[in-house]
């Protein structure tokens, strides 16, 4: 378990005051100036060392990331924090902003100076208002005690932080769709290249990340980078907060260090699965894009990016959907099919006329209500998506139908099955 | 399902005019200093969310003009982003706008038992406003509040850890204008690990 004197998040639950004065006792802004001292190469240096994986579910590697920004172009640089958090399962970014604004405020200041960048936009989504109030009052607070503006925190570094508010829209966590929607326009994805990091906001280099990757990289600097590369394991460092929801006894977000037992996180913070481990029937472990995990995977499997890779799942955004055996598996995947339909922008074919077909066939499959070559030929379908759209939404759309084919085939044949003999 | 935010039909309102309230028009020249001089068509979003708060939480053909006129942009840019994204409302909404989780995390805790009460209690369907025009009732996508599930977005703000007995009550307070308490109905603070559940 994950020692308190480890833990970033130290106001995750907001017992304590989540403003500046609350903040600066947590130890948030007490020697930014030193942090940006060390330069911008050496600071993308420790984040590379310290192995930081992208939290937004994609599990990049952030230091790399960062690398990417030019150092000469001319242009203005930007920072664009995604805070458009959407992903079914996830509350992650929600607890930040509202409990704690100022740790993502002071690694917006550190993570736009290892970029070259005076501007920082964050974008939160529209629903998330009075997270939203919050992260502005704390904006505003930071501006009127000179953390922020000009001259930040007596950097010598010019910084400004804006908060957009989005208006409803899944896509618009996706970085290129979000650019688009900062700019005024539908949130459609753009082809990819020219990158971000290219070409972004306003056609200048931007890097667009989560607010979680942002929020724990001022720690990473104060502690070292070796400190955060020892939790964990190679490859998968770190601490990660994950988001237990569903049919757990008590639901919640929890800082916990990367590569825990999915097992160990249900049973010691989520208070166990309702009616016991026995009554597991499955797990999504990374929001509604991962495929699912029968009980036997659960078991066993560990919550870093590459144990879940192993098993044809992901971490994503390490938010875990717990269902017990009181779930209806078949309607629990229709639902999220209902999601991507509703949330796909409609500029790909494969996704815009693929994600409706899907949730049709799989609400008929609820009742069984389909052919047995039907199984194969929604699997079909979904490869035909995958990979075939300029986004991952297509692809999102199209796992989490293969996960619950992958493992719970049976239980649709056997639907079909009695459905012919009730109509026979 | 009917929302009046995916609708993409403009509804037509006969001798309506929209002219921008003396303090939003304040607003709006904050809102523009956000974003470099020659990009404030950025601002797009925005000036849509604070036309509809002046418009009783629509937009109507005039004041998506009025938004168009304001940031020297064409009206069917404006249109395609008040259409694109579920959050501005294309017709007449009732005063509470009542928005329930119906995504697979809180349809697991039981949101679909909150759209039954919601539509007893409010006396009216899914997708519609009723009759005395207090509520309009939505199931929406995922709100982002998982850990806080089943959860529900009344105007602005959320109202978690619900169960069928407490959002009765709500609705019931709204409709007999009494105050309502926002956020965990259980007292949570906010998402950490102390909820029982017994379904």
């Amino acid at each position: 378990m994950l020692k308190e004197k480890d833990k970033i998040f130290k106001n995750l639950y907001g017992f304590e005051d989540w403003k500046l004065e609350g903040a600066k006792k947590r130890g948030i802004w007490s020697n930014t100036k030193e942090l940006i001292k060390m330069g911008s190469d050496k600071i993308v240096e420790e984040i590379k060392n310290s192995q930081l994986r992208g939290r937004g579910g994609a599990g990049f590697p952030a230091g790399l990331k960062w690398s990417f920004m030019p150092k000469d172009s001319g242009k203005d640089h930007y920072l664009v924090v995604n805070a458009d958090e959407s992903e079914p399962g996830t509350c992650k970014d929600r607890e930040i902003m509202r409990n704690d604004p100022h740790l993502l405020l002071e690694g917006c200041l550190v993570a736009a100076f290892a970029m070259h960048a005076h501007t920082c936009y964050i974008y939160i989504r529209g629903e998330y208002y009075s997270e939203s109030s919050n992260l502005q009052k704390a904006i505003d607070e930071a501006y009127a005690n000179n953390l922020i503006g000009k001259n930040a925190s007596g950097s010598g570094w010019d910084f400004d932080i804006y908060l957009h508010r989005g208006a409803g829209a899944y896509i618009c966590g996706e970085e290129t769709a979000l650019l688009e929607s900062l700019e005024g326009k539908k949130g459609q994805p753009r082809l990819k290249p020219p990158f971000p990091a290219g070409a972004g906001l306003y056609g200048c280099p931007t890097t667009v990340t989560n607010v979680e990757t942002i929020a724990v990289s001022p720690t990473i600097l104060r502690r070292g980078s070796k400190w955060f590369a020892n939790l964990g394991s190679a490859n998968n460092t770190g601490t990660k907060i994950f988001s237990i929801s569903g049919h757990v006894n008590n639901p919640c977000n929890v800082e916990e260090e990367m590569g825990i037992p999915l097992k160990d996180l249900i049973e010691n913070h989520a208070g166990g699965v309702i009616g016991g481990w026995e009554n597991l029937l499955a797990v999504i472990p990374g929001g509604a894009s991962v495929p699912l995990l029968p009980k036997s995977i659960c078991d066993t499997v560990k919550m870093d990016f590459d144990s879940l890779k192993e098993v044809q799942s992901g971490l994503g955004t390490a938010a875990v959907i717990v269902m017990n055996k009181s779930t209806d598996i078949v309607e629990a995947i229709a639902r999220l099919s209902h999601f991507y339909k509703h949330e796909s922008c409609g500029q790909c074919t494969p996704c815009r006329e693929g994600t409706g077909w899907m949730y049709r066939m799989m609400e008929k499959m609820i009742h069984g209500n389909v052919k047995h070559e039907d199984i194969d030929k929604i699997l079909d379908v979904t490869k035909q998506i995958e990979g075939h759209t300029i986004c991952a939404l297509g692809d999102a759309a199209a796992w989490p139908i293969q996960g619950l084919f992958r493992h719970f085939r049976p239980e649709i044949e056997k639907r079909i099955e009695e459905r012919n003999r009730r109509v026979a | 399902m009917h929302h009046p935010g995916t609708n993409n039909k403009v509804y037509k309102k006969i001798n309506d005019n929209f002219e921008w309230s003396s303090e939003n028009f304040k607003k709006i020249s904050e809102i523009i200093k956000k974003y470099p001089s020659n990009r404030i068509q950025s601002a797009v979003i925005p000036l849509l969310d604070l036309a509809q708060r002046q418009n009783n939480g629509w937009l109507s053909k005039n004041s998506m003009e009025k938004v168009a006129e304001t940031l020297s942009m064409p009206y069917i840019r404006v249109l395609e982003v008040a259409t694109f994204y579920s959050m501005f409302n294309l017709e007449p909404i009732g005063k509470n706008f009542v928005q329930i989780c119906r995504t697979t995390p809180c349809w697991l805790r039981g949101s679909d038992k909150l759209s039954k009460v919601a539509q007893e209690v409010c006396e009216t369907n899914i997708g519609e406003t009723s009759d005395d025009e207090r509520f309009t009732v939505v199931e929406v996508e995922c709100l982002g509040a998982c850990c806080n599930a089943p959860m529900v977005q009344i105007n602005d703000d959320y109202y978690e850890d619900l169960d069928e007995d407490s959002f009765k009550k709500i609705l019931q307070d709204l409709k007999d204008n009494k105050s309502i308490k926002v956020g965990s109905q259980i007292g949570r603070k906010s998402s950490q690990p102390e909820r029982k559940f017994d379904a």
